[in-house]
């Protein structure tokens, strides 16, 4: 096993999700497989081969610094389920 | 660990700098700071599916600038971006775009002043491009939190020294100085108030002498000079406190309170500080050449402390007045386009004149040095007279003041007011000659040795004279009688 019941339960925290008790075991199998899968990458030998960012064969195109966007407010808000003086309104989180 | 050990502290800073860009990071938002809440939000920064971040070009060209004012030693030819992973509702995308494996900026140095005057350098480990986040408002609500992403996107530079820093005082030199830096190339408006430059301090101590760091503790945005001070003094003096009493410091993020001045534990943004980085891949390498790089340094000035430098062991300006002159823009342009002129005169003579009699006049009459009240060629024109002997320092006084305001050059003050200094030793004997028979006691007095009135005697041909002898003539003129 690649991975185990204790960093599936970790991941889903990270991830926000709540996964039950009942559905951990078939959770565990099914990324094992993934893991075991994507592991094949590190059977390449790499010596020779320069670090990649990006699979692409470009680089980043670069922007002006203009404001080009108009305010969309009304839009952003009106999709939100709770707002109050133009803030959205969220569960309390305090630091 | 007993009351008897030494603690030497450990400092190294993170000064997150926003960029004074127009637009955001990755989209042509407006990045203007009061605007009402979420009014300054695209689709980008709402994370709406089917977005693409494009790089501001402006923010690569500051980090750049940013980097050859600490002098890096690498400015990235490719530099790329990576997703910091963590929910938290300011921040909708879910990530953090920021820059960990191969940041623009790398190792720099700045050099500060330690408790003794002598030179420290800070060393830089990095500076890289990342987005900042949205706002959460607390105290509004009692059962929500509000959110305003108005901030969300806009450009930061964050700044990371190495842990050289040794005491409070010392982070607060080097936060100022980074501060005078980036308002200085004008890449940061450097308002602490409205966040625009904040700071994390990573505060550890250990007993002196032992070489491995203490474990340390992250103080979380400080945004005011004095608070970093406050803040990190009391942290270790927490530090020490537990140690001493056999506790152990833990690996934590505590905020400092500036009502309770303390410090105490932030409930952490997520159980695990696991933020799985990878590679952003809706983003390209940003690739630059050498060229590039090179054609931001005309936008490098020459800084406070290079200037001071150049005053002190260059021009031999005393090493406060070099101070003054060259943390004051205009002042320092006004004295370096002066001593480019003087040909006879003394910069340092410039120096004292400037700190002297022209700041004098600044203050009495309220205004600035740009406000050309006196013209560089003026201020020469009286420097070099001083110097090629023509009028005395007292002159020169009157002079200045006679100069302010008007466009007259010393030369023709001292012509039309004939307060050129009298050298002629013909002329300057005959004064002395009947000084000395309108006051024959006191010239026995000074036969007999009387020191006072060899003061006395130069006072009295000053005095008629106008101030305008040449003392070291009358001395010699008294001395022969």
């Amino acid at each position: 096993m690649l991975i185990n019941r204790k960093e599936v339960e970790q991941i889903a925290v990270l991830a926000k999700l709540h996964v039950s008790e009942s559905e951990i075991d078939a959770i565990v199998t099914s990324l094992d497989s993934i893991v075991e899968m994507i592991n094949h990458i590190s059977e390449v030998n790499t010596d020779n081969t320069k670090p990649m960012a990006n699979p692409m064969d470009a680089v980043q195109r670069l922007r002006a610094d203009e404001v080009t966007e108009t305010s969309i407010k009304e839009k952003l808000l009106s999709m939100a389920t709770q707002t109050d003086e133009d803030y959205f309104l969220v569960p309390t989180v305090v630091e | 660990m007993n009351n008897s050990t030494q603690w030497e502290t450990v400092i190294g800073l993170e000064i997150h700098t926003q960029l004074k860009t127009n637009s955001k990071l990755f989209a042509g938002t407006d990045t203007t700071y009061g605007a009402s809440p979420n009014s300054h939000v695209s689709m980008l920064e709402a994370a709406m599916p089917g977005t693409l971040p494009v790089f501001n070009e402006k923010v690569l060209r500051y980090a750049i600038r940013f980097g050859l004012a600490v002098g890096a030693k690498v400015i990235a030819k490719e530099s790329t971006f990576d997703r910091k992973n963590y929910f938290y509702p300011d921040s909708p995308k879910g990530y953090q775009i920021t820059q960990l494996n191969h940041p623009i900026v790398e190792h720099g140095t700045l050099t500060i002043q330690d408790k003794n005057g002598n030179d420290k350098i800070i060393r830089i480990n990095r500076a890289h491009i990342e987005e900042d986040a949205g706002k959460s408002v607390h105290d509004k609500y009692a059962e929500f939190s509000g959110i305003d992403l108005n901030r969300c996107g806009t450009p930061l530079i964050e700044i990371v020294s190495e842990p050289d820093l040794s005491s409070a005082k010392e982070a607060v030199t080097y936060m100022k100085e980074i501060h005078s830096i980036v308002t200085h190339l004008g890449i940061c408006d450097g308002n602490l108030q409205e966040g625009s430059f904040r700071c994390d301090a990573n505060v550890s101590i250990r007993p002196v002498g032992q070489n491995e760091l203490g474990t340390r503790t992250e103080l979380k945005n400080i945004n005011s000079f004095r608070f970093v001070e406050k803040a990190i003094n009391i942290e270790i003096k927490r530090q020490i406190k537990l140690l001493e009493s056999g506790g152990k410091v833990t690996q934590e993020t505590r905020l400092y309170d500036s009502d309770k001045n303390e410090t105490r534990p932030m409930r952490s943004k997520e159980e695990a500080n696991d933020y799985r980085y990878f590679p952003d891949p809706d983003l390209l390498p940003v690739v630059i050449d050498q060229a590039y790089i090179d054609n931001e340094k005309q936008y490098i000035p020459e800084f406070p402390a290079a200037k001071i430098i150049r005053y002190t062991q260059g021009l031999e300006i005393k090493p406060d007045d070099a101070k003054i002159i060259a943390q004051d823009k205009s002042l320092a342009e006004f004295f370096d386009e002066t001593v480019k002129s003087l040909k006879q005169a003394k910069a340092k003579t410039a120096a004292n004149m400037l700190l002297g009699e022209f700041s004098a006049l600044l203050n009495s009459n309220d205004v600035k040095v740009e406000d050309n009240n006196l013209n560089v060629a003026q201020f020469v024109g009286l420097l070099e007279a001083l110097a090629e002997g023509k009028i005395s320092h007292k002159i020169a006084k009157t002079i200045i003041e006679k100069m302010w305001g008007t466009n007259l050059l010393a030369e023709e003050i001292i012509k039309t007011e004939g307060l050129g200094q009298v050298s002629d030793s013909g002329e300057l004997e005959t004064i002395v000659k009947e000084i000395i028979n309108n006051n024959q006691s006191q010239f026995a007095a000074y036969k007999e040795g009387d020191m006072k009135m060899f003061n006395y005697f130069v006072g009295q041909v000053m005095k008629q004279t106008k101030g305008r002898a040449n003392p070291a003539q009358v001395k010699t003129i008294l001395e022969k009688s």
